[in-house]
């Protein structure tokens, strides 16, 4: 069952590693509980990690087997600049979720990524940002009350105003 | 005539009835959501109807159950973001044709299927819940075992053009599954000493990385590509297209049913295991599996539906849940006074009639409903990606974080979505790694308690398979199933030929 495709940039690199990671991981597997006994809480683990350093050594020689593509190269059809910028995005969105809250931190993320992604104006991009999390917020948080990080916004006392103006006390 | 008049209940009751058109249509959204599933939905609606009567306590959580299956094969056609676990399998061929432009096509004849494998699902419930229930209690620790290794074996269906690469992910699917504190022994397993990998990790995060965020990515490859404009001809399927797929939803129906009244296996396992049926009895798809084949929809989303009413049968007759769903209204039913069990279906038969006509009822909206929201759910698709892909993004977050409310899940969600990227773009599949996550615990647990049963006696483990007319079945298909994946079976089958 040998691929025919050529052999991508950066392949041969991601076999060896994860050729590599499954011997670690067997390594660890025979740490939970050696060959104790067919019933001990490493037996699965060892089975499925050996299985995959097999099964990574095949996939390591069908590669190295092939021949590398001429036209790709990682900067352009591996990692190219978007897919960075959007991991870094993800990964900051995280970073200040707790501190900065979901709605300003969720509204600066749409609108940064809508603005690069599109190549738009910044109000176009800030605009469908605010509506969408608009209609995330209401359905996570008001819908199925799913607690977000309110961070600086002072969300307890918004919903109660909304909740007070609902029941008719609100003025 | 007591039956009757408890099926009746909710027919003639209007608050019944628009409590389940609205649990159902609220289902459905809930569903196609990912991060937001039924299990939740219904455990924030005990908290509701706790103070309600229990026929429209009930009705409510039926609706969103019903609709909550259906619904999550939305998203996994129209963003191949499966929007609850058990549409994995459907964004394997509706997904493809989405890209075709086909999403109406494939939510059409989705909806009539689902509509299809629920009603088999709700009639085996009426008449042969206590057979079926009988049937299931007899499954021993080696059966549930030869279960979760069918399922494993999936993997052949999944691979793609390498087996070895699908080998690869499924094992390491189970891998991942096996991490944190082994609920046996307590023993770490993969934790590396960290607090974090203890509780082990969270199956909607390796679900929403591997499929939401790892798409997405994927995606921005082609940002500047129009999206494809989907084609919202004919959306009810013509009757020769649902003749032509019923006997294969027919039989997937019933393994749906099987599969969901087995105490612990729920739509998940059940579409998994249609899928890989279907690839093996449709010897010519008009369109290649994975590519877009009907048999790829029909498949799983008959059986996850048909496990609805399965996943009743143990419920009600002997008090185990059939999945966490039913789980939580074994709860909501406790909270009510009743005792879910032998003695509900003798003392309180009409409480067994009224689920089976909510179900029967749910089942009806769902189609409705199904129908006839298509075109403005689909006009998302048809946005230009460089909105479409943040918003997923962001709903992605937001899934994976809603969860447990940690962040932990979305750093989780992040590093199996990159993880996921390279594996995808380095031509690995995707779908074995949720499959073994999904049936590591089962075959884990199983395979232990089995061997233990046997005195740690590979021999003796074969003996009582042997002895197990149940036993020998399941194991006799695995062996098949296996040997029909390997060049063996074509070996024996040219000679036959020959």
């Amino acid at each position: 069952m040998q691929s025919k495709q050529p052999r991508r940039p950066g392949e041969l690199a991601f076999n060896i590693a994860m050729v590599l990671g499954s011997l670690f991981l067997l390594w660890s597997a025979y740490g939970i509980s050696g060959f104790e006994a067919l019933s001990a809480p490493g037996a699965i683990p060892m089975v499925t990690t050996a299985i995959m350093v097999l099964c990574g050594g095949l996939i390591l020689r069908d590669t190295l087997r092939k021949a590398p593509v001429k036209d790709e190269t990682i900067a352009k059809d591996i990692l190219p600049m978007p897919v960075i910028v959007t991991i870094a995005a993800i990964a900051a969105y995280a970073l200040v979720l707790k501190p900065l809250g979901f709605l300003p931190t969720s509204f600066l993320f749409l609108t940064v990524l809508v603005r690069y992604l599109s190549n738009g104006s910044l109000l176009r991009a800030a605009v469908i940002s605010l509506v969408t999390v608009a209609i995330i917020y209401l359905l996570f948080r008001i819908v199925f009350t799913v607690l977000m990080p309110p961070g600086i916004v002072p969300e307890g006392e918004i919903i109660a105003w909304f909740r007070a103006l609902f029941s008719g006390k609100g003025n | 005539m007591d039956a009757i008049h408890a099926l009746l209940i909710p027919i003639l009751d209007l608050e019944l009835l628009a409590l389940i058109a609205i649990g159902t249509f609220a289902g459905i959204y809930v569903g196609a959501i990912p991060g937001l599933s039924v299990t939740m939905a219904v455990s924030i609606l005990i908290s509701f109807t706790f103070s309600w009567e229990v026929y429209p306590a009930l009705a409510l959580m039926i609706g969103i159950y019903m609709g909550g299956v259906y619904g999550g094969s939305r998203t996994a056609i129209l963003l191949n973001i499966p929007g609850a676990p058990a549409a994995i399998a459907t964004a394997l061929d509706g997904y493809p044709m989405a890209q075709k432009g086909m999403a109406g096509e494939a939510i059409g004849i989705v909806t009539v299927v689902s509509f299809i494998g629920g009603f088999i699902g709700i009639f085996a419930l009426a008449l042969f819940a206590p057979l079926l229930a009988d049937f299931a209690i007899r499954f021993q620790p080696r059966d549930y075992m030869f279960l979760a290794l069918l399922g494993i074996l999936l993997v052949g269906s999944l691979s793609g053009d390498s087996l070895a690469k699908g080998v690869f992910a499924g094992a390491l699917g189970i891998g991942l599954g096996a991490v944190g504190m082994d609920p046996l022994t307590f023993t770490e397993r993969f934790t590396f000493g960290t607090d974090a990998l203890r509780a082990g990790v969270s199956f909607v995060a390796v679900m929403i990385g591997m499929f939401g965020i790892s798409e997405g990515l994927m995606q921005l490859h082609t940002i500047n590509t129009p999206a494809i404009k989907q084609k919202i001809g004919r959306i009810v399927p013509s009757w020769a297209l649902v003749r032509k797929h019923l006997p294969l939803g027919l039989q997937t129906s019933s393994i749906g049913t099987v599969i969901g009244a087995l105490p612990g296996t729920g739509g998940d396992i059940a579409a998994l295991i249609a899928y890989d049926h279907a690839t093996r009895v449709t010897k010519n798809p008009e369109v290649p599996f994975g590519q877009g084949a009907i048999e790829g929809l029909v498949a799983p989303e008959t059986a996850n539906n048909a496990a609805v009413g399965g996943a009743f049968i143990p419920m009600l007759t002997l008090g185990i849940p059939g999945d966490s769903v039913t789980a939580i209204m074994i709860g909501a039913l406790f909270i009510h006074g009743l005792n879910p069990g032998p003695m509900l279906m003798v003392e309180q038969p009409d409480m067994f009639w009224f689920i089976v006509s909510a179900l029967t009822l749910a089942n009806v909206f769902m189609l409705v409903f199904g129908l006839t929201g298509i075109k403005a759910f689909v006009k998302i698709v048809e946005m230009p990606r460089s909105v479409l892909l943040p918003v997923i993004l962001l709903l992605s977050i937001v899934g994976a974080y809603a969860v447990s409310n940690s962040l932990n899940d979305v750093y989780w969600m992040l590093g199996f979505g990159v993880f996921g990227y390279f594996l995808k773009a380095y031509g690995y599949p995707l779908g074995p790694v949720i499959l073994g996550v999904i049936l590591s615990r089962l075959l884990d647990d199983n395979w232990r308690r089995a061997i233990i049963s046997e005195r740690e006696s590979l021999w003796d483990l074969l003996l009582g398979t042997l002895s197990s007319p149940l036993s020998l079945v399941l194991f006799v298909s695995v062996v098949l199933i296996f040997v029909s994946k390997t060049p063996l079976w074509g070996m024996i089958f040219r000679k036959r030929a020959a």
